[in-house]
């Protein structure tokens, strides 16, 4: 990718003997979401921290708009926006004056400061609680400001931890809005989960991470094909006609039928074929009641995918 | 391998921050008490005793300094511990509580250096305990012109000047040991413990156990280098260094620190005071002892603070 943001070649974290990140390659290209996905303990946070420079690399190479972390960290991360996995702030201090000291940090000049801070604030929807302490915020309003200070910062590309980790499903759908919401402003997002809808419902591209490995990369829908050999499921109910499961089997790029109940048909397919279904239903002379389109969730993709890897890893 | 950008971005905003908690920290409310507290009590037990001895002393504004009536100790011994005391309260939970809170990823992900983070608490740290110390000195000194009614000399000053940098700098070193172990340790309880507990050791158990060791490793029969090894051990600890320092400035009659031999005492006047400037370099190695500790001490905190993982 020519546009990317973010590349990285065979990068290697070692502890000693044991490797917590092992030879992992991916790009984040422009204004794309791009998540980090698997089990705790796969290797993730190392990489991000790897990303910003905060953890020494073992081997390999990480880029940053074509900065090398190691070597240029103050370019890299005064470009990079980074919310912690649960984020801390200063409890004493107010949450504007938390965000003054980092904007003093990022060096923004005074005058422009208040006015970036209240800007950001109010983004977030925290304008009303800019003067409280810290101490009493919640979770979901400590990492609303976390967000907060990304935006603050301008940062081009923001790394988010673990985002929605402990939040209340309210509190979780409002923080992935804003995350939409920093896409469609151009920033790139590199964000870390394990909570699968979640992520499947922000993310352009995915990596699946296992035991320090990137075990698939792609869209969900290549990560389905992948794993579980199917891409789309559509889903067609119909009165009347004749042959409809027939027809159905005949267009090119169906791989199977299934009829679970009589009217109802599930075809397995290598691409969308709604438009396809429909005409077909109505050239049977079939009354087409109901179109669906089913994508594999990341879920069924994920336990599938581990499954799979335990079964190899018994039989080995 | 070079790393680009300089290490002192962001040193002055972190230290401006870490001044500003500090001065409104409980902490500091209680170091004040401490400051007037100690000031009223070594200056009154002082100057009672100072009234009753000889006025004809030449320096007896520094005895005001030094002298002590029962049961109160002297305003030097005062600080001995409390300087110390107060740069560990400062110091430590300098880094860890960063770990605790959950915030040093945060504030590293900004474009400074760990340099700067760790450099401006120690800076601030040292200038809350600068400003501490020099408003107890002034308390002192402005007290005791009210109390003894005796304007102090001009080399007197300059003596009892010294005597507070000298001050600032051993607290340094108690500050870079705490800091050292905020570091080390992730509970701050443990770094506070285990810091008092090794300021204890070294102030209190080491200048008594030193000549122990020294019998024990001399052969019997050589008393001069029995004397020289206990004290060359017993200098191990900043707190027999500062003793020794404040002994060399403020008793300007005070020739040397290690023992006399009868071949240096050809010609000298005893009990007449020295010049300022050899006092100063009696006390010299002792200065020079104290500065290099806390940069040891700070360095081996640096050390440890790069290595050490960031996440929580």
């Amino acid at each position: 990718m020519s546009n990317a943001v973010i590349e990285v070649k065979d990068l290697t974290k070692r502890y000693g003997a044991t490797v917590a990140v092992d030879g992992v390659s991916f790009s984040v290209g422009q204004g794309e979401i791009f998540g980090l996905l698997g089990p705790n303990g796969a290797g993730k946070t190392t990489t991000i921290l790897m990303l910003l420079g905060l953890c020494d690399v073992s081997d390999g190479e990480a880029r940053v708009f074509g900065h090398d972390p190691m070597r240029e960290p103050l370019e890299v991360k005064r470009q990079v926006g980074y919310l912690p996995d649960s984020v801390g702030f200063y409890d004493n201090l107010t949450a504007s004056d938390n965000l003054h000291y980092t904007a003093r940090l990022m060096g923004i000049g005074a005058a422009e400061r208040t006015q970036r801070i209240a800007t950001s604030l109010a983004r977030v929807g925290l304008e009303k609680v800019a003067n409280r302490k810290v101490a009493t915020f919640s979770r979901g309003m400590r990492q609303r400001l976390g967000l907060a200070e990304i935006v603050m910062k301008e940062a081009r590309v923001a790394i988010l931890d673990e985002p929605t980790n402990g939040l209340d499903p309210q509190a979780s759908l409002e923080l992935l809005d804003l995350i939409r919401s920093l896409k469609a402003s151009g920033v790139s997002v590199l964000l870390s989960s394990h909570l699968l809808d979640r992520v499947q419902s922000v993310c352009d591209r995915i990596a699946l991470f296992n035991a320090g490995k990137i075990a698939l990369i792609g869209t969900v829908g290549e990560l389905g094909r992948q794993v579980l050999g199917v891409g789309y499921a559509v889903e067609v109910e119909a009165d009347g006609g004749t042959d409809i499961a027939k027809r159905l089997a005949a267009l090119s790029g169906v791989r199977g039928v299934e009829t679970p109940v009589p009217g109802r048909f599930r075809m397995i397919c290598d691409r969308d074929l709604r438009a396809e279904a429909a005409a077909a239903v109505v050239a049977a002379g079939g009354r087409l009641k109901q179109l669906s389109l089913d994508q594999p969730s990341l879920e069924t993709i994920y336990t599938r995918y581990f499954q799979s890897a335990q079964e190899a890893r018994h039989a080995a | 391998m070079r790393r680009s950008g300089s290490p002192w971005q962001g040193l002055g905003v972190v230290t401006l921050k870490e001044l500003s908690d500090h001065l409104v920290s409980a902490r500091m409310r209680v170091l004040e008490w401490l400051v007037v507290l100690v000031a009223l009590a070594a200056v009154y037990g002082a100057i009672r005793q100072v009234r009753d001895i000889t006025a004809e002393d030449p320096f007896l504004f520094l005895r005001v300094f030094t002298t002590a009536r029962e049961p109160m100790p002297s305003f030097v011994a005062f600080l001995g511990f409390l300087a110390p005391l107060m740069a560990i309260g400062l110091g430590f939970d300098a880094v860890n509580s960063e770990h605790n809170r959950r915030t040093l990823s945060r504030i590293l992900s900004q474009p400074i250096y760990r340099d700067a983070l760790l450099l401006g608490k120690f800076l601030a740290g040292l200038a809350i305990l600068a400003i501490s110390l020099t408003a107890l000195w002034l308390l002192v000194i402005g007290l005791a012109l009210i109390m003894l009614g005796v304007p102090p000399g001009g080399e007197e000053m300059a003596r009892a000047f010294i005597f507070l940098a000298v001050t600032i700098a051993y607290a340094g070193v108690w500050l870079a040991l705490a800091m050292l172990f905020s570091v080390v340790f992730r509970s701050p309880a443990t770094a506070a413990l285990v810091t008092l507990g090794l300021w204890l050791f070294l102030s209190v158990i080491w200048p008594a156990l030193a000549p122990a060791i020294a019998e024990a490793v001399v052969p019997a029969g050589h008393q001069a280098a029995l004397i020289v090894t206990a004290q060359m051990l017993a200098r191990l600890s900043p707190a027999t260094l500062f003793g020794e320092t404040v002994m060399a400035l403020l008793h300007p009659t005070t020739r040397t620190l290690g023992p006399v031999y009868l071949s240096q005492l050809e010609g000298a006047v005893m009990g007449s005071p020295l010049p300022l400037w050899d006092s100063l370099m009696v006390a010299w190695p002792q200065i020079v002892g104290m500065i290099a500790a806390s940069i040891l001490l700070f360095v081996g905190a640096y050390v440890g603070f790069q290595r050490q993982e960031v996440r929580a």
